[in-house]
């Protein structure tokens, strides 16, 4: 039983781990890459204003059943302020309200959105032919006139629609011209279409919406122009008639009409920003979990705050590093300056990148070792020759960074991301050893850590298992179970096989 | 096969160890944490040996705190020559030799001479940690300084050889000599670059030797022959090993002797960690004469007769000079 112990603990674990783990993946449908997660994206409208005194009421459009889109989440951001939704005709409004606001204020609206594979058909009732306005001469005739150009070369409404805005956009007539000018913006454009469509007796209304690109700010929202067809609006492109939304388009709201509307309050701007959500592949696996009623999302990093979580994204790679630490000193026999200071050197690699990070923590260390090695001339005691070594390490760091940054390498500022305990403990050890050794064998541990430091960053910057490991923490039980195994190697290191090589010698 | 690495199958024939294999089923279940200190502490280990009657230097004091350094003029007032050392000291740091005084100026094995201020500073870094291993606070000793037996004179460069016997559970089961190279600087240890030559159990003649992990049979300084030579009183040498099994209770040590012209062989340290250089002197892996040992029907004798048994068991057929 005593024998079977370890290999029983660590099938156990490697079980527990691959059993959550298929769950998660396969009934569950968390992504197992990281690329599953683009197609969906985080919104964000942030809405400011100036209060002029008393109680402030602000009203923002917000997405409702978007074409194209579905909306997964929604978060409203806004501390100190009672928040209502409410439809406001074809749109939905948030309604804000705090009674006794100071100072300019800002309230955020996010939402998680993702394209539809299959667009939902979006059946609305039609509202029946609008009556038809009122012009006067001129453009009554004019508008007639363009009316029934228009129809001679179209056969439906949708065709309607696209050749009057072709037209609006290359005016070959005076009776458009009348109507058009070529410094119009595209709201004034969708209004005239809308007018002229009316005067067809066809119903129309204006759209607003942002186009969606990977890290927007500071989006403008573009106007589109819809009519019904009788079944379903129908978006018009209004610079050359084109139909259809193009895809990663979300509308936001509809008519002609400011999104955001105040009481007691001016200077209102909205910002919009977009970003590619992270884990979205993941939420829709999770609310399926829900829907299968499942507690294992509930364990889910997910849960916690964003800047907790991407600690733990850093923090969930630490083991894989030890492990691999483990691999290489016990299996291969690389020598390195502590035992885990690799792992910690390779996070910070992370910040400063591979080749930049060795350059840099090559020269510091180095100099921090010839001025320790001077400081040992000083006959200091052990205490303040540890704290000389971190003073002249800062100042080290400190001039590389202006020195650096005067020659326009910006590489040489990441230097103050490497954490200077880190660097003091390095040289303090690395002279140790070179006092109890020699040179050769610092020089050996000090190529050895890096090598180390190299192998667990380049693990660690790997997306993949960035992801993996974020998203199936359990996979740490077969860390676990892997390091145990290991810990029960007691074969030939493979740097072993070089050092007896001699008994290889005498048979051949 | 390659002249750069040896197969794994082929050490494993020899049954060479390797440090895994010396981690798991060594050093961990034979020699308990805490005697660690027991070893790791010279000045315990000299108690520990002159209690149960083992040959050591001579201490001639001890020195524990700064203010202690004032008596140092009282206690070196009689020696001509002496050793200071950290007592928590590693890899023969720290290790100050003074082999004659002029008057008040004393002049250390490198010829050179210092006053009795800059001994007082050295005492004072020992004191501090400078030379012990994590820095702690350390003690400094003062001992008699081992004039090395003339037999060694060819083939050391400074520095002092020793005889480092691996002991399992008792028994003696490996020996090698350490000579001081220009490389590892006077000092002893393999790793900084001594001559390692392995020796006969059964008669206390080297047989070859490792530099670098390099076969060698010439002192890489003096070029004298390493092979060969003769350890006098090597079976009193070799029963001193055993008996230090007594003392600690550790079931693989390395014991350190030194050969001195006038007091025969004396226990320098011992060592809870040694190291597998030795299997490479030799050339012959540990792990046939440890399950030569553990085959051994009775294991209960006194150190005497262990030492004898085990020269009775391990004798290297010498490999002809190539």
């Amino acid at each position: 039983m005593k024998r079977l112990h370890l290999p029983l603990l660590i099938l156990i674990l490697g079980g527990i781990a691959l059993g959550i783990f298929y769950h998660k993946a396969v009934n569950l449908g968390f992504p197992l890459l990281p690329a599953q997660q683009t197609d969906n994206w985080v919104v964000e409208a942030r809405v400011s204003f100036a209060p002029t005194g008393g109680a402030v009421t602000a009203r923002f459009f917000i997405p409702e059943n978007p074409p194209g889109m579905a909306l997964l989440e929604e978060h409203f951001i806004s501390r100190g302020y009672g928040l209502t939704t409410t439809p406001m005709g074809p749109n939905r409004e948030a309604v804000w309200t705090t009674r006794w606001p100071s100072g300019p204020q800002a309230v955020y609206y996010r939402a998680t959105v993702y394209p539809l594979e299959q667009p939902r058909a979006d059946q609305a009732p039609y509202p029946g032919p609008v009556a038809q306005p009122e012009l006067e001469e001129p453009y009554r005739s004019a508008a007639e006139e363009v009316v029934q150009k228009v129809r001679e070369r179209s056969a439906d409404i949708t065709s309607f629609a696209t050749v009057l805005v072709r037209d609006m956009n290359h005016p070959a007539d005076e009776n458009m011209q009348l109507f058009v000018s070529a410094t119009d913006s595209d709201r004034e454009k969708v209004r005239t279409a809308i007018q002229l469509l009316a005067g067809a007796r066809i119903p129309a209304r204006m759209a607003h919406g942002i186009q969606l690109t990977d890290r927007g700010n500071d989006l403008q929202p573009e106007t589109w122009l819809e009519v019904h067809n009788t079944r379903a609006w129908v978006a018009i492109d209004p610079d050359d008639g084109t139909v259809g939304y193009p895809d990663d388009f979300l509308v936001w709201w509809r008519g002609d009409t400011p999104p955001v509307r105040l009481d007691r309050a001016r200077d209102a701007q909205v910002r919009f920003s977009v970003t590619h959500n992270y884990q979205n592949a993941v939420e829709v696996a999770r609310q399926k979990a829900d829907l299968l009623d499942s507690r294992m999302a509930d364990f889910s990093l997910l849960e916690l705050p964003v800047q907790t979580q991407n600690m733990y994204r850093v923090l969930l790679l630490v083991p894989l590093g030890a492990m691999i630490i483990v691999l290489l000193r016990n299996v291969v026999g690389l020598q390195t300056f502590g035992t885990f200071m690799p792992v910690l050197i390779a996070l910070s690699f992370r910040e400063t990148s591979l080749l930049g990070g060795i350059i840099l923590f090559t020269l510091i260390v180095s100099l921090g070792l010839a001025i320790r090695f001077y400081l040992e001339k000083l006959k200091l005691l052990l205490v303040p020759r540890l704290a000389s070594v971190v003073i002249v390490v800062i100042l080290l760091m400190l001039a590389l960074s202006i020195l650096s940054h005067n020659l326009g390498i910006e590489h040489g500022l990441t230097v103050a991301l490497f954490p200077m305990v880190i660097l003091a403990m390095t040289i303090e050890r690395m002279s140790i050893v070179w006092e109890e050794h020699g040179p050769a064998d610092t020089l050996r541990q000090g190529i050895g850590s890096l090598a180390v430091a190299a192998v667990c960053y380049l693990v660690m910057i790997n997306p993949y298992i960035d992801h993996l490991f974020f998203v199936f923490p359990e996979l740490l039980l077969i860390v676990l179970a892997l390091t145990l195994l290991l810990g029960r190697y007691t074969g030939y290191r493979l740097t072993e096989l070089v050092r007896f090589r001699a008994f290889g010698g005498g048979e051949r | 096969m390659s002249r750069w690495f040896v197969r794994p199958s082929t050490l494993r024939r020899r049954g060479v160890m390797g440090l895994n294999r010396r981690n798991a089923q060594l050093i961990a279940p034979l020699n308990p944490r805490h005697y660690y200190p027991l070893v790791d502490d010279k000045l315990r280990t000299k108690e520990l040996a002159l209690e149960a009657g083992i040959a050591v230097p001579e201490l001639y004091g001890v020195i524990a705190t700064n203010h202690d350094i004032r008596n140092l003029p009282r206690l070196l007032a009689r020696r001509e020559d002496f050793v200071i050392k950290p007592a928590h000291g590693s890899g023969g740091n720290g290790i100050l030799v003074v082999t004659g005084r002029m008057q008040n100026r004393f002049r250390r094995g490198s010829g050179r001479l210092m006053d009795l201020e800059a001994l007082g500073h050295h005492v004072s870094n020992i004191l501090s940690g400078m030379h012990s291993l994590g820095g702690q606070p350390d003690r400094a000793m003062i001992e008699y300084r081992v004039r090395f037996d003339p037999l060694f004179d060819p083939v050391s460069y400074e520095g002092v050889p020793d005889i480092r016997t691996l002991v399992y559970k008792g028994y003696p089961i490996m020996a090698m000599v350490r000579l001081p190279t220009r490389d590892s600087d006077g000092k002893a240890n393999l790793h900084q670059g001594a001559v390692g030559a392995g020796i006969d159990l059964s008669s206390g003649i080297t047989t070859r030797g490792v530099w670098h992990h390099r076969i060698v049979d010439l002192h890489p300084d003096t070029g004298h022959p390493i092979t060969g030579l003769q350890i006098p009183g090597w079976e009193r040498l070799l029963m001193l090993a055993a008996r230090c099994f007594e003392l600690t209770a550790m079931g693989y040590l390395g014991v350190d002797l030194v050969l001195d012209r006038d007091h025969g062989p004396l226990m320098l340290e011992l060592n809870a960690r040694p190291g597998l250089a030795v299997q490479l002197a030799n050339d012959q892996g540990l792990e046939h004469r440890i399950r030569a040992i553990d085959d051994l029907p009775t294991r209960t004798l006194p150190p005497e007769a262990r030492a004898r048994q085990a020269m009775d068991l391990f004798h290297t057929t010498a490999r002809p000079p190539a």
